[in-house]
C-alpha cells in the first residue's frame, strides 16, 4: 500500500516558501533520534532519587544498602558533585542535589547508574534519606510574611526594584502619567490562573559520554545549548571547553527545556563510572523535573471616560515561583509591561511581585507573563464595554495602540504594530451559525460520552486581544551567532547552534541562506557547542528573529568574501544583535534609554462556545484569529504555530492545571492532567496580516507566543458569554458553569 | 523469557523480563525506536502499533503477550524509500513538528484508512483523540488525513 503524492511545493524553499521540513521525511519514518532514543556502548542508565516531602531538612542520606544493589555502578549524592554545588539560568539558587534541605516536592537528593533502569528504580528504593519535614510555604499571598527560603536572596542585586520583604524574587513598580487621574466608568475584578505544565510530548532525556580525557560530550535536548554548557561546566569543575553540549531530537519543548534538567546528573553520573550514561525521564517525572507556567492572582481596575477612551489601568500582579528563581525575574517583568494590553493608557500603576514558595518551581512557558495579565486585561475590557454599553470589538478598535504611542513603561512603539487592523480582521471572520439539532454527539458537548441531545446547551461568542513582546528585554545582551561554508562544489554548509524543538528554525536557516546564497544547494550541520557560537535561547519569540539576522549577515559576508578571494572555500562566522535595550527604571519602571522591548506581536481571537450548563462540559465550536507576523518566512509553519498556540491557550482555559496538595503535585500524570486531544480542538480559521517590521531581519517577528497569550482570554470570554458568569478563574472548572 | 514475534514481516526474539512491555522490547531489544515513550499508560498514544492488525498501545502490552504474534511498527509502513500515503500527506501539510507523536499518529490514521477509506471529520477526530500532539492543534493532521484519503482513493480510481 504505498503511494507518492505529487509535491504541491518546492522541496527546496527559499523566503516565502512553504518547503517540506528538513527534518520531515525522518520524523515521519520512525527514524529521527530523539534524545530518548540515543545509545552508546556499555551504557548505564541513570536514575534521580526526588524529595518526596515539599519542605524538610535533610538529616542523613544511607546509600550502604543501594550500593549493593546488582548491576548498581554508582549511587551520588551532594558529595560527589565535583564543582560548584549549585547552578540556575539567571541565579545559581539551585542545588544539583539537596545538600541539607528540599524545597520542592520532586527536587533532586541523590542519583544511581545501573545496567538496567529496572535495577536503578529499585536500588533508588533503597535508599534512605531520614528527612525532618518543615512548614510548606504554599500560599503566594502569605508567602511574603513568612521565614524566608532563600535566606541569602539570591536575586537581589541584580538593579531590580529594592524589595526587603522575605520570599521576594522580584517585585516591579511601573507608574506612567498622572498617579491622580481618574474618570467617570471604572471597573474592577480579581482573576486568577493555575500552573500550567509545558507537557511537551518527549520526556526529559539525553546521554553523557565521557571523552576518556576529563571532558565529557552531552547530547540533549534542550532549548539554549551554549547557557547549559555555562551552567553544567562548573558543577563538574571543568573548563567550558572540556563539556562540548550536542542538540539531540527534541520532543518539544515550550520553555520548560529552557532550565537545565538532567544534564548536569547524567554527566556526573558518567565521570564518576567513566561509562557513558543516559537518563530518561517518565511521564510522572517529567512534571517534577521541569519548571511550569506561573500561577497568578491579578486585582484589576480600569478606568475610562464615558465615551470609552481609557484613562487609566491599575493592577496588581502576584505570582507564585515555587521553589528556585528560574526565569521569573523576566515573568515578573512581563506581567507587569504587557498588563495593559494593545491598548493606549495614558495613566497607569503596575505592580508585580513573584514570589519564592514551596510549591513546583514556575518559570518560562509559552507567552510567559502576558498569558496571565491578558486573561485579566481582556476581562476588564469586556467588563468595561459592558458598563460603557458600547460594543467590546468597538471599544478595543477606539483604544488600540498604533507605532507613535507611548508604552506604560514610556517607550515609544517603532516597529510595525497595525492593532486596529488586527482587530478588525479578526472581528470580520464570520462563525459557523448554529448547528441544528438532533446532531452527531461528537458535536455536542460531552461528545463521545453521549451526555445530551441538546438540552440544557447555551451559545456563547468571545473575542479578546493579545499583546507580547519579541526577543529579550531589559538590557539583555542578546545575540545569535552563525557561521557559513562556501564549498568548492558550489554547496553551502551552515553552522548555527539554534535549538530545533519542533517549530521549524532549520527550514528557517535553510531558507534564508539559500535566498542570500542564490543557490539551493545548503546544509545545515548538527548544532552543536563545538563547531560554532551561542545562537541564544530558542524562547520568547525571538529564534527566528535572530536567526534570520545572524544568518543572513554570515551568508551576505561569505559572498564577499568568496568575491575578494575569487576562488576557493569560504568559512566566515557572523554574530547579529537586534536593536539595542536597556532596563527599566527600578524605582518607576520607565525605560532608561529608547527601548526596553525590541518588537511587539499583537493577535486578536474570535471563538464560539457551547456549555452543558446541566452538566458544566463545554464545546468550543469554532476559532477565528488574527495575527500580525511581520513577514511570513513560510506560512504554513506560521499557521502551524497559531493553530499549536491556540491549543495551549484553550487547554489553560478548560482542562489544564497542576493540582497540589500542600506543596504536593497529585495528579502527574497524562491520566490525570488533560491536555486538549483531536475531539477538543475547534476547526481554527486563520488571518495572517503581514507589516514588516522596518528594524528585522526582512521585516519579521516571532509568532509562537502571540496565539496563547490571546487564546485563554478569548475562550473563557466565550463561557461568560454563554452563562453569563465572571468566570474570574482559568481553568474554568464544570461546577462553576453549571446551574444557572 | 524467551519471546518469539514477527515485526514488519521479519522473525525477532528477545529474552525479557515478566514485567517488560512490548514497548520496551521493541524499542531497546529489537531495533525499533520508531514508536515512542511519552506516557507508560496507554493516553497518548505515541507508542501505538499494530498488533495482529489491530491498533494497540504497545506501552499497555506485555511483550510476553507478543509471543507468536505479528506487530507492525512505524518503521514498517514505509516500503524503503516510498512512502506510505499518510506519512506523504504529513509531510505536505505541515502536520508534522516536533514530530515525537508523529510515528503514533500515522499508525493510527494508516489503521483508520484502512477500515475507512474515505472518512468523514468526525471519524478522525474520534480515530484520532487518542493520539496527544502538543505541537500543532491537530489542524495540519486533520487536513494531512483527508489528503491521504483522497490520494488513496485516487489511486484506487485509477485502478
Amino acid at each position: 500500500m504505498t503511494t507518492t503524492l505529487e509535491p504541491r511545493k518546492l522541496r527546496l524553499g527559499r523566503i516565502g516558501d512553504s518547503p517540506r521540513r528538513v527534518d520531515g521525511t525522518p520524523k515521519v519514518k520512525g527514524e529521527f533520534a530523539y534524545s530518548s532514543d540515543l545509545s552508546a556502548p556499555g551504557m548505564l542508565w541513570g536514575h534521580t532519587v526526588r524529595s518526596p516531602h515539599a519542605h524538610a531538612r535533610i538529616v542523613s542520606i544511607d546509600i550502604t544498602e543501594a550500593v549493593t544493589v546488582p548491576g548498581v555502578r554508582a549511587v551520588l549524592t551532594h558529595a560527589d558533585v565535583p564543582g560548584e554545588k549549585s547552578y540556575g539560568l539567571e541565579f545559581r539558587d539551585q542545588p544539583v542535589l539537596a545538600i541539607d534541605r528540599v524545597r520542592y516536592f520532586g527536587e533532586p537528593v541523590a542519583l544511581l547508574a545501573a545496567d538496567h533502569p529496572e535495577q536503578a528504580r529499585r536500588a533508588a528504593g533503597k535508599i534512605r534519606v531520614d528527612y525532618e519535614l518543615l512548614e510548606p510555604v504554599t500560599d503566594m499571598e502569605r508567602a511574603t510574611s513568612q521565614p524566608p527560603l532563600h535566606p541569602g536572596s539570591p536575586t537581589s542585586g541584580h538593579g531590580y526594584r529594592d524589595d526587603p520583604r522575605p520570599n521576594v524574587v522580584r517585585s516591579i513598580l511601573i507608574r506612567h502619567g498622572d498617579p491622580e487621574a481618574t474618570a467617570e466608568v471604572s471597573v474592577e475584578g480579581v482573576y486568577e490562573t493555575g500552573i500550567q505544565d509545558q507537557a511537551f510530548l518527549g520526556p526529559e532525556s539525553g546521554l553523557a559520554v565521557p571523552d576518556g580525557e576529563g571532558g565529557i560530550d552531552i547530547h540533549v535536548a534542550t532549548q539554549w545549548l551554549h547557557a547549559d554548557r555555562a551552567q553544567i561546566a562548573p558543577c563538574l569543575g571543568l573548563r567550558t571547553e572540556q563539556v562540548r553540549v550536542h542538540l539531540a531530537g527534541v520532543g518539544g519543548a515550550f520553555g520548560g527545556r529552557e532550565d537545565v534538567s538532567m544534564q548536569i546528573h547524567a554527566a556526573i553520573l558518567a565521570l564518576n563510572t567513566d561509562r557513558a550514561v543516559k537518563i530518561v525521564y517518565g511521564r510522572e517525572e517529567s512534571f517534577t523535573g521541569h519548571v511550569h507556567r506561573h500561577p497568578s492572582k491579578i486585582w484589576a481596575k480600569h478606568t475610562a471616560r464615558p465615551d470609552g477612551r481609557l484613562v487609566r489601568v491599575e493592577m496588581r500582579i502576584l505570582l507564585d515561583g515555587g521553589a528556585y528563581a528560574s526565569s521569573s525575574t523576566a515573568v515578573c517583568a512581563n506581567a507587569a509591561a504587557f498588563a495593559c494590553g494593545p491598548y493606549a493608557v495614558p495613566n497607569a500603576r503596575l505592580e508585580a511581585t513573584v514570589v519564592y514558595t514551596n510549591n513546583p518551581p514556575c518559570g518560562a512557558m509559552r507567552g510567559f507573563g502576558a498569558v496571565q495579565t491578558c486573561f485579566a486585561g481582556e476581562a476588564q475590557m469586556d467588563k468595561l464595554a459592558a458598563a460603557l454599553q458600547i460594543d467590546p470589538v468597538e471599544l478595543r478598535l477606539l483604544n488600540a495602540l498604533a507605532p507613535g504611542d507611548t508604552l506604560p513603561t514610556g517607550q515609544r512603539i517603532e516597529c510595525s504594530l497595525p492593532t486596529a487592523e488586527v482587530i478588525r480582521r479578526a472581528a470580520a471572520l464570520s462563525p459557523p451559525e448554529p448547528e441544528p439539532l438532533p446532531r452527531d454527539p461528537l458535536r455536542l458537548p460531552g461528545g463521545a460520552g453521549n451526555t445530551t441531545r441538546g438540552e440544557g446547551i447555551r451559545r456563547g461568542t468571545g473575542f479578546a486581544v493579545g499583546f507580547k513582546n519579541i526577543c529579550f528585554s531589559e538590557g539583555f545582551d542578546d545575540y545569535c551567532t552563525a557561521r557559513v561554508r562556501l564549498l568548492a562544489d558550489g554547496s553551502a554548509e551552515v553552522y548555527c547552534a539554534a535549538a530545533e524543538v519542533g517549530q521549524g528554525v532549520s527550514n528557517v536557516i535553510l531558507q534564508v541562506a539559500r535566498t542570500e546564497l542564490g543557490i539551493d544547494e545548503v546544509r545545515l550541520a548538527p548544532q552543536s557547542t563545538v563547531t560554532v557560537g551561542s545562537a541564544g535561547s530558542t524562547s520568547a519569540s525571538r529564534q527566528t528573529y535572530m536567526v534570520s539576522g545572524a544568518v543572513r549577515d554570515a551568508c551576505r559576508a561569505a559572498l564577499e568574501e568568496r568575491e575578494a578571494r575569487g576562488e576557493g572555500e569560504v568559512d566566515v562566522e557572523r554574530v547579529y544583535r537586534h536593536l539595542p535595550t536597556t532596563p527599566l527604571d527600578p524605582e518607576t519602571g520607565q525605560v532608561t534609554g529608547e527601548r526596553a522591548h525590541v518588537s511587539f506581536g499583537v493577535a486578536a481571537m474570535r471563538v464560539v462556545a457551547e456549555v452543558d450548563i446541566d452538566l458544566g462540559l463545554t464545546r468550543i465550536v469554532w476559532i477565528g484569529t488574527a495575527q500580525e507576523v511581520g513577514r511570513a518566512i513560510d506560512r504554513q509553519a506560521v499557521e502551524g504555530q497559531i493553530e499549536g498556540g491556540i491549543a495551549q491557550g484553550l487547554g489553560l482555559a478548560l482542562m489544564e492545571e497542576i493540582q497540589t496538595r500542600d506543596g504536593l503535585i497529585t495528579n502527574a500524570s497524562f491520566t490525570d492532567y488533560l491536555i486538549p486531544t483531536a475531539l477538543d480542538m475547534p476547526p481554527v480559521e486563520t488571518v495572517i496580516v503581514e507589516d514588516p517590521d522596518p528594524d528585522a531581519p526582512y521585516g519579521i517577528k516571532g509568532v509562537g507566543e502571540p496565539p496563547t497569550v490571546v487564546s485563554t482570554a478569548a475562550v473563557v470570554a466565550a463561557l461568560r458569554d454563554a452563562t453569563g458568569r465572571e468566570l474570574p478563574r482559568a481553568p474554568v472548572r464544570p461546577d462553576e458553569i453549571v446551574g444557572l | 523469557m524467551r519471546v518469539s514475534l514477527r515485526v514488519n514481516g521479519t522473525e525477532a526474539e528477545a529474552d525479557c523480563w515478566e514485567g517488560e512491555s512490548l514497548l520496551w522490547a521493541l524499542r531497546e531489544q529489537l531495533g525499533y525506536p520508531g514508536s515512542k515513550n511519552a506516557c507508560e499508560q496507554g493516553e497518548c498514544g505515541s507508542c501505538s502499533v499494530l498488533f495482529d492488525g489491530v491498533l494497540v498501545c504497545s506501552c499497555l502490552v506485555l511483550a510476553a503477550q507478543a509471543d507468536g504474534h505479528e506487530v507492525t511498527t512505524i518503521e514498517g509502513l514505509a516500503d524503503g524509500d516510498r512512502l506510505h500515503p499518510v506519512q506523504e500527506a504529513f509531510l505536505e501539510t505541515g502536520a508534522v513538528q516536533c514530530g515525537f507523536c508523529t510515528p503514533g499518529l500515522v499508525v493510527a490514521a494508516a489503521y483508520l484508512l484502512e477500515r475507512s477509506p474515505e472518512p468523514s471529520d468526525e471519524e478522525i477526530r474520534e480515530a484520532l483523540s487518542g493520539n496527544l500532539c502538543r505541537c500543532t492543534g491537530y489542524e495540519k493532521i486533520f487536513a494531512a488525513v483527508r489528503l491521504a484519503a483522497r490520494s488513496q482513493v485516487g489511486r484506487e480510481g485509477r485502478g
